[in-house]
């Protein structure tokens, strides 16, 4: 079964270059500080503005406080990525719980729990997370928390929909009949059936949360300076477009490279795990 | 019809109520309270603080502000905001216009380029530029919209000089047609991509659940041309689930839309919005909160008719 999945997988170009791709920038997170050839957050004024390959020491250009690109690139890929894993591990716990709760014991449970996601969805996302984010002093953990709680809605729609089509099947009524507390059913029978959907849009959400953390540190609400994020970069490159793009193109190309590696990889995965979901060849 | 246009109004009652129970609740979390601005503000005695709290009602229980407000909310009394203390509706309408028209600028071009490219796609499957198409639509989704802003900002506007780079009309011409469209190009074409992609995904598909069936091989066998077996057949049953993609997309739009306006200076409700958000203006915020909101479930309510009216399934 296991071996099946991986052949399919392999067959799949995009998501294949997609789990390179995710793999080499959590490597690359990981190692940040050893890879990363000075302090991010040292400033050297007379560095100021040095473009990419111009100094041997500064390999990818400088910032408006002399900061070295690279390192910076390096670290706020760290600070990025965990606040994206985070953020899912928040959304998949929510969204999964709710989901369970709501397919499985249905009534009023399922009733209110469902109106409740249909109410957050009305609000658009970004809405959603500037007013709370502004609201909470931000840190790491916060904002990760935030961006949690406020995309976890599509999840617990994913998981209750498999979780009223297994609830009907046999080794659930096996289950049952053998004396298993619904606690047992919940979390020992139906959660791990349940494991394909939840871990395509786990990865599918660490993109999201990827983003939604380069919108929210761009307008200034999410990772504060000193500490470098791909958003934040960004915040003040825009002054400088015109005379130093390279500040701007370089944190975007990040983002967009880690959201595109974990969109491919969650496409990817889908296809392999289950072939009546496929959507793209 | 009119019985199902009924029962689907009766089912936006409890989302709204949930929405302004939420827009409320937030508000009232805020650090510092609904009346942030003056009491993070040193200037300001405590004793002043307290009448305010009187004069609008914030020192009654939660309950009771909260049916005031809400009855507020209905009969348009929106409440007014911090600086200026203009009727919040009112600013909120002004800038209402803005985003429409960048919304639905970006939406058309978004829909028809979404549709022929997910059509053709449909049609050539597993082509060269199927392949292209899928995979071109899931690389525009990994962009962050700010970021492919600024990079069209530096290309069309900087470099290039054939645009604009902010704002919806040069100094003095406000009102002038010709200058509006060259405002708007670059933030529709940002705000266009993520949803073109969306689009052309969700045609691709319904196009291909619709044609593996069975009157699609009839219609065939039939000999109709591929453009009247693509139109007359595939079409009216392909725009069901893309009826309610609009509906569905419309928060997506609105986070869009903010973030779109928030680049080019574009004089919107987003913008509106990170400018509230920066002053503390909780009135206004609140505001657009329920305003977005509200927008979304009619716009949903919309779309679930629209699709009634397609099918008559759906109205029983």
């Amino acid at each position: 079964m296991q071996s099946r999945v991986w052949q399919r997988f392999r067959t799949h170009r995009l998501a294949v270059a997609g789990l390179v791709t995710v793999s080499a920038l959590l490597l690359a997170a990981i190692l940040a500080p050893i890879l990363a050839p000075r302090d991010p957050t040292l400033i050297e004024t007379q560095l100021r503005f040095l473009a990419p390959f111009a100094n041997a020491s500064l390999p990818l250009g400088s910032d408006e406080l002399g900061r070295d690109t690279l390192s910076r690139l390096l670290h706020g890929g760290r600070v990025s990525l965990t606040v994206g894993l985070v953020a899912m591990i928040t959304t998949v716990l929510t969204g999964a719980l709710v989901g369970i709760a709501a397919g499985y014991l249905g009534g009023i449970v399922d009733t209110l729990l469902m109106r409740f996601v249909d109410t957050m969805l009305c609000f658009p996302q970004v809405f959603l997370l500037l007013v709370v984010a502004a609201f909470v002093p931000p840190t790491l953990l916060s904002i990760s928390l935030i961006i949690g709680l406020t995309s976890w809605m599509e999840v617990s729609r994913i998981v209750r929909a498999e979780i009223l089509q297994l609830k009907e099947q046999d080794f659930v009524a096996a289950a049952r009949a053998l004396g298993a507390s619904r606690r047992r059913i919940m979390f020992r029978e139906l959660l791990p059936n349940a494991a394909a959907p939840i871990l395509v849009a786990a990865t599918l959400k660490v993109a999201s949360a990827v983003l939604m953390e380069s919108y929210i540190s761009y307008l200034g609400y999410g990772v504060q300076p000193p500490l470098a994020s791909w958003g934040n970069m960004l915040t003040n490159a825009q002054g400088y477009l015109d005379t130093v793009p390279w500040l701007a193109i370089l944190p975007g190309l990040m983002i967009t490279l880690t959201v595109m590696g974990f969109n491919f990889l969650g496409d990817g995965l889908r296809d392999a795990l289950d072939p009546r979901l496929r959507m793209d060849p | 019809m009119i019985g199902f246009i009924f029962r689907r109004l009766l089912q936006a009652v409890p989302l709204v109520i949930g929405v302004s129970l939420i827009a409320f609740a937030l508000m009232h979390l805020a650090p510092g309270g609904p009346l942030a601005v003056y009491t993070l503000n040193p200037t300001i005695q405590a004793q002043d603080i307290e009448r305010i709290k009187i004069i609008l009602g914030l020192d009654q229980p939660l309950h009771v502000q909260y049916v005031k407000w809400a009855t507020g909310m209905l009969t348009g009394h929106w409440g007014f905001s911090f600086f200026g203390g203009r009727p919040v509706l009112d600013i909120i309408l002004e800038r209402l216009p803005a985003t429409l028209i960048l919304m639905g600028s970006a939406l058309s071009v978004a829909i028809i380029l979404g549709l022929g490219i997910g059509i053709l796609g449909a049609v050539k499957r597993y082509s060269i530029f199927d392949t292209l198409a899928t995979s071109g639509a899931l690389v525009a989704l990994s962009f962050p919209t700010f970021w492919f802003g600024l990079m069209a900002i530096f290309v069309f506007a900087i470099n290039l000089r054939w645009l604009p780079s902010g704002g919806m009309y040069e100094f003095g011409e406000e009102g002038n047609l010709l200058s509006l469209l060259r405002h708007l190009v670059l933030p529709t074409l940002v705000l266009a991509l993520v949803i073109t992609a969306t689009w052309s995904r969700y045609t691709r598909s319904a196009f291909l659940e619709v044609m593996n069936q069975d009157f699609m091989r009839t219609a065939r066998a039939k000999g109709e041309p591929q453009s009247a077996r693509l139109f007359r057949h595939a079409f009216p049953n392909a725009a069901k689930p893309l009826v309610a993609l609009l509906g569905v997309e419309l928060p997506f739009l609105f986070s869009g839309a903010l973030v779109t306006e928030t680049i080019f200076g574009w004089p919107g409700m987003g913008r509106l919005f990170v400018d509230s958000l920066n002053m503390k203006e909780y009135p206004i915020l609140m505001g657009l909160m329920m305003f977005t909101a509200l927008f979304v479930i009619f716009g949903n309510l919309l779309a679930d008719i629209a699709i009634a009216a397609m099918d008559p399934r759906v109205r029983l």
